[in-house]
């Protein structure tokens, strides 16, 4: 237990000794698409009968968190790889379990630190932001940064390179992320692109995210709950499988 | 009777069409000062990586003080302490966060004391808060070697912890190591500086392609290719007696033979002497390890 511990520190301190990097900058790119997007659309649009504004905070907050949660994962492994020092954690007797695990709970917390920042700066100028259900909030956010932090622990085993990991992020991450609802709600879609955007298990998150300030949604809560614990399940259960074998780590 | 510090049993490792470990079997007693040896290529970093779960054997299996290293790899690893050939570190951290972190990835969660006496004993207590990014290179091989010792491991294997580092700090490491082997801990090195293989390992063996190619101990080794050369220079128009010529080389005026122990040195002055012969200059020329190391390589 003390190197699950030592190593979810470690990778906690990691991000944190670099947070103008790793917390302020993500917070200070969520404001200004808040402001930019409020600017533009905040007198014409009302969604599910919300202001824009108020609309769109929680889905820059879930954006970030996704985003972030990937992002830790990802970086750090990819690092440590290329530099070589991923034989500090290879060399010493910790699990494959509490491996998966300190990397994906430190992609939680930096998905969460910089989810708060977001909340707290957007906020302001949502003055008509709600909290209906604040359980779903948490567990969305909980369950959102352990998925995107997962699939940085893929991304980062399977990237040799960073212009790899860039790959994966730009053409798998940001086009999850950025058609999952964080701006619109998918009934303004035609019929075909509401249906793709079922496929998408980020919108899932986001989507049930939102219940918990509005306590309205795009489809059920509960629906959304079975399909992000499926995904990440799925993905958890392949994490540990790559860390088992020790694929592209012990070679 | 106890177990060996490692156990190697058939252990082989492909990469591609690479044959980079061909069978290996070797065991290296507890308490020994073990040394591997072998040019680039030959299979020594592959075979440490091995032992230490960086790489899984595609055959045969390693044991660490009597636990597997793929089936009880925790207990196997908890005893291991490596140092990596690679100058590697973590940019985030200082010298002394460096090692707490290592000691808590052990299991060990106060550990101050032990680690101030090896920053002591490496000559790193005045770094110990500077950050791992403005050490010099040979600091930061001081902290790979620190990192190795946190958790007081039984059986130490160095990969070229020398390499490219100062004679301070060769001289430091060896007397820190020297002691840890002297109070029980199993040392293994690898090193292309051959000298010190010689002055600090008992027993030692070459691998080549693969595969081990001699494995002795030190004196046997450097006793196996006949040992010394006597080189003898006389005085101006005296011959070297016929007795000793049929086995002597002659350069100019110098001649050399060879013997195997000191003993064999006085009945050549013997027959010298009753030759009537004048010896000028005489020279003793000892083989070391790297002689040895050459014409195992070129077997």
């Amino acid at each position: 237990m003390t190197s699950f511990w030592t190593l979810f520190q470690k990778e906690v301190l990691r991000f944190w000794k670099v947070g103008f990097q790793t917390v302020a900058a993500p917070v200070l790119t969520a404001m200004l698409y808040l402001l930019i997007f409020s600017h533009v659309l905040e007198s014409h649009v009302r969604v599910h009968d919300v202001p824009y504004t108020a609309f769109l905070v929680p889905g820059l907050v879930m954006m970030s968190v996704l985003q972030n949660a990937f992002a830790n994962s990802s970086s750090s492994l990819i690092q440590s790889k290329v530099t070589g020092s991923i034989v500090f954690v290879l060399l010493p007797p910790i699990s494959y379990r509490a491996f998966g695990a300190a990397y994906v709970l430190a992609a939680v917390m930096r998905g969460v630190v910089v989810g708060l920042g977001v909340l707290a700066a957007t906020s302001l100028f949502a003055p008509s932001l709600q909290f209906a259900a604040p359980l779903w909030i948490v567990l969305f956010a909980l369950m959102g940064g352990a998925m995107l932090g997962t699939l940085g622990v893929i991304a980062g085993i399977w990237a040799d390179k960073f212009d790899q990991l860039a790959a994966f992020q730009n053409f798998l991450i940001m086009p999850l992320t950025f058609l999952s609802g964080v701006f619109y709600s998918i009934h303004s879609l035609p019929p075909f692109w509401q249906m793709v955007s079922h496929f998408n298990p980020v919108f899932y998150m986001i989507d049930g995210f939102r219940f918990g300030f509005f306590g309205v949604s795009d489809v059920s809560p509960w629906r959304s709950l079975v399909v992000s614990a499926g995904c990440l399940a799925a993905l958890a259960a392949f994490t540990l499988a790559l860390l088992k074998r020790g694929y592209k780590l012990r070679n | 009777m106890s177990c060996p510090a490692i156990r190697i049993s058939g252990v082989a490792k492909r990469f591609g069409a690479v044959r980079a470990l061909d069978g290996i079997d070797l065991d290296i007693a507890q308490g020994e000062f073990f040394g591997l040896l072998g040019p680039n290529g030959a299979g020594k970093t592959t075979l440490i990586s091995s032992m230490s779960g960086l790489a899984r054997a595609d055959a045969g299996s390693i044991e660490v003080m009597g636990h597997d290293v793929q089936s009880n790899y925790r207990a196997a690893r908890r005893l291991l302490g490596v140092v990596p050939q690679e100058l590697v570190f973590d940019p985030f951290f200082s010298v002394r966060e460096t090692l707490r972190i290592q000691s808590g990835y052990f299991g060990i969660r106060k550990n101050d004391d032990w680690i101030d006496e090896i920053l002591h004993n490496l000559d790193l207590t005045s770094k110990a808060d500077a950050n791992m990014r403005m050490l010099s290179g040979g600091m930061k091989r001081r902290v790979l070697v620190a990192q190795a010792l946190v958790h007081k491991p039984p059986v130490i294997v160095l990969d070229e912890p020398t390499a490219g580092v100062d004679v301070e700090l060769r001289q430091t490491l060896w007397r820190f190591i020297r002691r840890l082997n002297a109070e029980g801990h199993t040392v293994v090195l690898t090193t292309h500086y051959l000298e010190e293989a010689e002055a600090l390992c008992g027993r030692i063996a070459m691998l080549k392609q693969g595969r081990i190619v001699a494995l002795d101990t030190t004196a046997n080794l450097l006793r196996r290719f006949s040992a010394h050369t006597l080189h003898l220079r006389l005085a101006p128009g005296d011959e070297l007696p016929v007795s000793l010529a049929v086995r002597a080389q002659r350069n100019e005026d110098r001649w050399s033979l060879p013997f195997e122990h000191y003993a064999d040195i006085e009945p050549v002055l013997a027959v010298l002497r009753e030759g009537g012969c004048t010896l000028e200059d005489m020279e003793i020329d000892k083989l070391d390890l790297e002689d040895v190391f050459v014409k195992v390589m070129q077997a």
